[in-house]
């Protein structure tokens, strides 16, 4: 039979939606690791490249960030960091931490060198008439440069977003599980069902969050910045 | 892992030649996606400059593609063009017009007013103008665009290694690697990949020195 | 006695006392014939421009001067076809700019504009060959030109060919402007508010040099601007236009100052037309009294404009001044009365001792 019906046919069966290789197990574990590999990442990286933006100090930092993720190819990552995460922990050290750390690792750039950009790019008229009208250094952080960079900052979560999810999918190949492990076990039991199902999954998700960064890049902006409200 | 010593020199000096090879392929994969992708993207962007409107749509498109995880997209060809050379360029081309076409288009738009408006009353025709004042102005932005596009597809072509032994250049190397326990092989492939795209970007910083002479003496007026 | 700082009266005065040559080799006449610009479907006295009519003979500069709107960079842009228009002719030396192919037209017109739009990517040498570039002049021949515009316009070849524009100050940068329109001889030259976005002392020096540059060229310019002082510095022949791109007056600036043809004019030149005129002579055309004591009186060298005069003379407050021949030897005296007088003389005529 030819791929489609295949594929229509797996995603219909009500077997693949149970149990631990169930598509909502493995959909969650691919959402969660990306959300959490984010969450992570996000947490260190937009604080730094919010404080290097509004300082200008180690702007030095965010270049070659920017310059070192470019030349970092996810494959490489996480396999580079298998044999030394199991030699931590032989166990998750194989199927789940290399996955993990390549992710965090990856989503950390984008997020940094968008934060640093957002409010490096605010207008420095803008900022020097605030600290003459007496705003402290956070009430302008706050106030006016951050509002600012909203856009470009959702821009940067969007294509970390991406990256991580697209990561998680390579995991698969080293041991992790999520949506990606549906490609490889297709492949290795020739089931193109299971394998284009699989693609069709990932594909679903990356495109849903593409989706959804891009909505909340727009929800996010002031109306008095968006070309909406130009004349 | 096992209980041997993390890097095996001997097997490394003793594979110099395939591994050599692997560089070679590697390049080879990324060269021809990065070229063909960029003709293409060239031809989109020109589209896109001629018709604002097609832009959105082009960009969403390309945007789109690119979010798909290259994994998904290399299993997902092998069903409709084999294990071919041409399942591993498909992606890899496609993943580079999200790179080249903004830059391009905004290369041409970077072009200042001023200067076109010289150029057409000290009568220079329209072919002219695009080649010998357009075009050069738009180079910074689209080397800018090279950059990103090369650097991104040597990352790529890693990829391609689960197509079979016979594709993904250094990627061999980091799957053939994971799945022997091998761990000097993890490394020779991970590193030199690293290495390889790095090594690219510097190459492209240089490619934009060289192209953009005034550039340089602009920067140094700053 | 004191001496009046002058440094630059020299080029002025000797510019306004010149006369240019109509008709000199080098330069071409030019004329509107009827032009009018309209855009959109919109008929009768909407346009852009509108029916204007005016000659220019070789050699002169004329100066299209109005309020914004007015449409006289889009008149200046229908010489060289940037803008084509909608009803009219425009002749060069004769021959209508629509018939001729509109690259080769552009080719012969030198064009500068107030942005420069000097090509980032060329050296300043470069820049300024670009039309013999085109039309195929020899490197060598391109090489010697480009020397000799450069130095044409106060910028030393050996120091700037190889710069490039991003290196240049704002008032550099537009001589080279100048120099690369100048650079395959053409015959007429066409300039959109060329010293508009520089600082006026910058302003003023490039003026001033292109009036000597000028002088000794002697081609036939087009000149827009949206400031009556640069109208009246630069022009030989002023062309006021209002609103509609109509044309108000046409005629020297003297005839303009002394009597504007309506009171749109009469307002655009402003109420002090009066003072203004006098910036066009200088000390002297006027007839000069015995001196007396000449203790404590300021001293005019001969290039002193009747505007100077007037305001050192009031703020002076002595009885007069004391106005030098050539040689610098004192010639006789002026008071505010002798000068007050030559105003309300005709235009042109004023006697001479």
């Amino acid at each position: 039979m030819d791929i489609f019906s295949a594929t229509g046919q797996w995603l219909a069966d009500p077997l693949n939606w149970q149990g631990p290789n169930g598509i909502p197990a493995r959909l969650f574990e691919h959402v969660e690791l990306s959300g959490v590999s984010l969450l992570l990442s996000a947490c260190v990286a937009l604080p730094l490249g919010l404080w290097i933006g509004h300082t200008g100090r180690f702007s030095w930092l965010v270049v070659s960030s920017a310059n070192a993720w470019r030349a970092l190819p996810s494959f490489a990552v996480i396999g580079l960091l298998v044999p030394f995460t199991t030699m931590i922990d032989p166990n998750l050290g194989f199927t789940l931490y290399p996955t993990m750390i390549a992710m965090i690792v990856l989503a950390g750039p984008p997020i940094l060198v968008n934060a640093y950009q957002g409010v490096a790019g605010v207008d420095r008229d803008l900022v020097e008439a605030a600290r003459a009208m007496g705003m402290r250094d956070r009430q302008i952080l706050l106030g006016l440069e951050i509002p600012i960079a909203l856009p470009v900052l959702a821009t940067g979560l969007r294509s970390a977003a991406v990256q991580v999810i697209a990561t998680a999918t390579l995991g698969a190949t080293f041991g992790f599980g999520g949506l990606g492990r549906y490609i490889v076990l297709g492949d290795a039991n020739r089931d193109d069902g299971e394998l284009f199902g699989g693609v069709v999954l990932v594909a679903a998700l990356s495109l849903t969050a593409l989706a959804v960064f891009t909505l909340l890049e727009r929800r996010l902006v002031s109306p008095g910045l968006s070309s909406r409200t130009e004349g | 892992m096992n209980g041997e010593p993390l890097v095996r020199w001997d097997w490394l000096f003793a594979h110099l030649g395939p591994i050599g090879d692997r560089v070679g392929q590697h390049l080879y994969l990324a060269t021809i996606a990065v070229g063909i992708g960029f003709g293409i993207s060239f031809v989109l962007a020109a589209l896109s400059i001629r018709r604002r409107r097609l832009f959105p749509l082009i960009t969403i498109v390309a945007t789109g593609l690119y979010a798909i995880p290259s994994f998904a997209m290399f299993a997902a060809l092998v069903a409709v063009t084999g294990i071919t050379t041409l399942t591993a360029e498909i992606p890899l081309v496609l993943y580079t017009l999200v790179l080249f076409i903004p830059n391009i288009v905004a290369g041409f738009d970077a072009v200042p007013a001023d200067v076109l408006e010289a150029a057409d009353g000290l009568g220079y025709t329209a072919g002219e103008r695009w080649w010998r004042v357009e075009l050069p102005l738009a180079v910074p932005l689209v080397v800018a665009g090279l950059r990103l596009a090369t650097v991104s597809t040597i990352g790529l072509v890693t990829v391609s290694a689960i197509l079979g032994d016979s594709f993904g250049g250094l990627g061999y190397y980091i799957l053939d690697g994971y799945q022997r326990h091998f761990t000097t092989e993890i490394l020779v492939g991970g590193l030199l990949s690293i290495g390889l795209a790095a090594l690219a970007d510097f190459g492209c910083v240089l490619l934009q020195r060289f192209l953009t002479p005034w550039a340089a003496a602009r920067a140094a007026v700053r | 006695m004191q001496q009046v700082q002058d440094p630059l009266g020299e080029s002025r005065a000797a510019v306004r006392g010149s006369s240019r040559v109509p008709g000199s080799s080098g330069a071409a006449s030019l004329e509107f014939r009827g032009v009018s610009k309209r855009y959109g479907s919109a008929t009768g006295s909407g346009g852009a421009v509108n029916d204007l009519s005016f000659v220019v003979p070789a050699g002169a500069i004329c100066v299209l001067v109005g309020p914004s709107g007015c449409g006289k960079t889009t008149s200046l842009k229908m010489v060289n076809r940037l803008i084509e228009p909608s009803s009219g002719q425009i002749l060069i030396d004769g021959v209508d700019v629509g018939t001729e192919d509109v690259t080769a037209l552009r080719r012969r017109i030198g064009y500068v504009i107030q942005q420069v739009g000097l090509f980032p990517h060329l050296t300043v040498g470069r820049n300024v060959a670009v039309v013999p570039a085109l039309v195929g002049w020899s490197g060598e021949r391109q090489r010697a030109r480009t020397r000799e515009l450069l130095s044409m316009v106060g910028l030393d070849p050996d120091r700037y060919a190889d710069r490039y524009p991003a290196q240049l100050s704002g008032g550099e940068r537009q001589r080279v402007g100048v120099a690369r329109a100048l650079a395959a001889d053409p015959l007429l030259m066409l300039m959109d508010e060329p010293f508009a976005a520089v600082d006026p002392i910058v302003r003023e020096r490039l003026q001033d040099e292109f009036l000597r540059l000028q002088r000794e060229l002697a081609k036939t310019i087009l000149f827009v601007t949206h400031d009556v002082d640069e109208a009246i510095k630069m022009g030989d022949l002023i062309a006021v236009l209002a609103e509609g791109g109509r044309l108000a007056q046409f005629g020297p600036p003297d005839e303009i100052l002394a009597h504007p043809a309506s009171d749109f004019v009469a307002r655009f030149v402003g109420q002090d037309r009066g003072l203004k005129r006098l910036s066009l002579r200088t000390v002297a055309d006027l007839r000069v009294e015995p001196i007396g004591e000449r203790e404590g009186l300021p001293a005019f060298p001969p290039a002193t404009t009747l505007r100077d005069a007037l305001s050192i003379l009031l703020a002076a407050d002595t009885r007069g001044g004391v106005v030098l021949g050539n040689e610098g030897k004192p010639r006789g005296l002026v008071t505010v009365d002798a000068i007050a007088s030559a105003l309300a003389d005709d235009a042109g005529g004023a006697a001479r001792t």
